[in-house]
């Protein structure tokens, strides 16, 4: 009798493909829903999408009615996000990582930031209200957009640059300061160079966050009709997820197709600044040699 | 992340920063003027469709003004809107229901005076599935004891309203609690607003009610009028007192209580400022075809023209003294509109 054939064996090999079968199940059953919500989004919207959707503004009229206010909102309000939460998310992070003394504060100041992450996007819409639009008087524009989802997001980027300095070896910066390298020099040259792949990682996450929030934005006002570009930062707006609400929730049917269209442009964008950072990920990882 | 892409995340930010020293020093020298719109999502596709016309037809040239005018139209409901509108920071609100006696006050507090106008009416619509042949009509007295708080739990069964329906389960299906629809429908069936059973569907999208309803043999709803009629072939609207909703019935007045007018309130302040005047003159003007075409009531031309009077002599105040009313059919709206104008 070979070990092999012996009954302890065979039934630990029987589990062991049982399990490799749920897992495969499991992972197959989201694939299906994921297919299904992205196969008949596309049905939906696919046919709806032409050059004129991308530069009409809203219109009463569904097959008039276009995204162009819409993504460029979207677009701007994440580039002034982008520009606040990547430079601060990542200088927090440093920080909290690299320089900061295990102490009381810094552990008050690690608490907070965890908080700051589980806090509802609508208490940031909240909050920019009362501070942005009010206090600083910075009104319904792109800019309080931009900062209000800067904030929301900047807990995502911080806790990605953390994980990500994290995992550097200690040795990269020991032979750094071996050859004489202060703590800025091995930071900049050494330990930040290695760990742009997880940071990248954490800003495509915190990107895409921000792209499909509206919470936050209804509340600071943003605008529903809108026949007109913003020139600047100052300018009232809106962006795609209130347009394709608003679509979803009128009694035409054809209106309804417009939305769906929008979901796809939405979900394109999404994937389209994400390959923008997987390709970025990509080069800097090719360029780390240790 | 070599020394370039750092130094271009610097030079990024940094551009950022200056477009947005350089916007707000800008902003107030810029040519375009703006016509700030928020308030209620039922009023909205009306001031939509208005807005719209309005920048087609090159109305603000036509006013004679030499600069563009652009109308921004948010959605932040009645209440949200009144909020904003008592703080000065839009030109004009649009309301499902007049004024109440707190925002009246919250007005005054900051000296914000506004002249009311009705611009349409809107027929809530009881409807049940395209499917229930047992039912066709109504009345309010039946809605009442269905919709009543006291019917929680005990008004299940078709049967026990009426003996000719059939012994089949009620399902409900209304308005979230957030809507001023739910509000207006409450106020008019059970006598108070936000008095209702709470053991119903409630959605504050309207198109999930619609799903709900025409699925459902044994389901009855309310929705606004724009939504039945987009959806007449999965929905039936129920005659109500004997009385079916239509445009005719809304402007004669039989489809009462259920047809409720809806208003902008203009800012006196801002309707000195030439472009809110161009867009309020070309809304009064056009409105009437325009709600037409989106499944809403106009009113009577008389009732713009009066509209149109209180407007340019900037008659201001409410003629509802701030108290949630029902049922003001449109002859009673336009009785109290000519009374603001003789007190005049």
């Amino acid at each position: 009798m070979s070990f092999e054939s012996t009954l302890t064996v065979r039934v630990r090999r029987w589990r062991d493909r049982a399990f490799l079968a749920l897992s495969l199940l499991c992972l197959a059953l989201s694939l299906v829903a994921l297919a299904a919500l992205v196969g008949d989004l596309a049905s939906n919207g696919l046919p709806r999408i032409d050059r004129a959707f991308l530069t009409s503004f809203p219109s009463r009229f569904a097959s008039e009615a276009g995204l162009l206010a819409a993504w460029v909102g979207s677009l701007f309000v994440i580039l002034v996000t982008a520009a606040l939460a990547i430079p601060i998310g990542i200088a927090a992070g440093v920080y909290l990582e690299e320089y900061a003394p295990k102490n009381l504060w810094t552990n008050c100041l690690e608490v907070a930031m965890a908080n700051l992450a589980g806090v509802p996007s609508i208490v940031f819409g909240l909050m920019a209200l009362g501070l942005f639009v009010y206090r600083f008087g910075l009104g319904q524009s792109v800019l309080t957009a931009g900062l209000t989802l800067g904030l929301l997001v900047l807990p995502i980027v911080v806790v990605a640059t953390r994980e990500s300095l994290r995992a550097i070896p200690g040795y990269i910066r020991e032979a750094s300061f071996a050859v004489g390298g202060s703590k800025w020099q091995t930071i900049r040259h050494h330990v930040l160079p290695y760990s742009t792949g997880g940071i990248l990682t954490g800003v495509i996450v915190a990107v895409s966050r921000a792209l499909g929030e509206t919470a936050p934005l209804v509340t600071v006002g943003a605008l529903t009709f809108i026949t007109f570009l913003p020139t600047s930062v100052m300018d009232p707006f809106t962006v795609l997820p209130i347009q394709m609400f608003n679509w979803v929730s009128r009694p035409q049917e054809d209106f309804h197709a417009n939305a769906a269209a929008a979901g796809v442009l939405l979900l394109l964008l999404t994937l389209s600044l994400n390959g923008v950072a997987l390709c970025l990920r990509y080069r800097s990882r090719k360029r780390v040699h240790w | 992340m070599k020394a370039h892409s750092l130094y271009a995340l610097g030079f990024f930010t940094a551009l950022v920063l200056s477009a947005c020293e350089r916007a707000q020093k800008g902003a107030p020298s810029e040519g375009r003027k703006i016509v700030r719109v928020d308030g209620s999502s039922t009023v909205y596709p009306v001031t939509e469709a208005v807005a719209e016309e309005f920048k087609k037809a090159g109305a603000a040239a036509k006013a004679g003004l030499a600069y563009p005018v652009e109308v921004t139209v948010g959605i932040s409901g009645t209440g949200g809107g009144f909020k904003k509108f008592c703080r000065g920071e839009i030109d004009v609100q649009d309301a499902s229901r007049p004024i109440l006696a707190k925002e009246m006050e919250d007005c005054r507090a900051v000296g914000v005076a506004y002249v009311e106008l009705p611009v349409a009416f809107d027929a809530l619509t009881v409807v049940v599935s395209a499917s229930n042949a047992a039912l066709s009509e109504i009345t309010i007295g039946e809605l009442k004891q269905i919709w009543a708080p006291e019917a929680q739990g005990k008004v299940l069964k078709w049967k026990q309203v009426r003996d000719a329906w059939p012994d089949a389960p009620l399902k409900l299906y209304g308005a979230g609690a957030d809507s001023g629809t739910f509000d207006y429908f409450t106020e008019a069936v059970t006598g108070k607003a936000k008095s209702s059973r709470s053991d119903f569907t409630a959605s504050e999208d309207d198109n999930v009610l619609v799903q709900g309803i025409a699925n459902d043999r044994n389901a009855l709803g309310f929705l606004p009028y724009a939504y039945y009629e987009h959806n007449q072939s999965k929905l039936k609207a129920l005659k109500v007192n004997g009385v079916a909703p239509s445009p005719e019935s809304v402007e004669n007045g039989r489809y009462a209580p259920l047809s409720r007018p809806i208003f902008l309130y203009v800012s006196v302040a801002a309707a000195a400022k030439p472009e809110v005047k161009a867009f309020i003159d070309f809304y009064l003007a056009n409105v009437a075809k325009l709600a037409r075409q989106i499944g809403y009531v106009a009113l009577p031309e008389r009732a713009y023209s009066l509209a149109a009077s209180h407007f340019a002599s900037l008659r201001s105040g409410t003629v509802f003294g701030g108290v949630p009313e029902v049922g003001l059919k449109i002859e009673e709206l336009l009785k109290r509109e000519a009374r603001l104008e003789a007190k005049k």
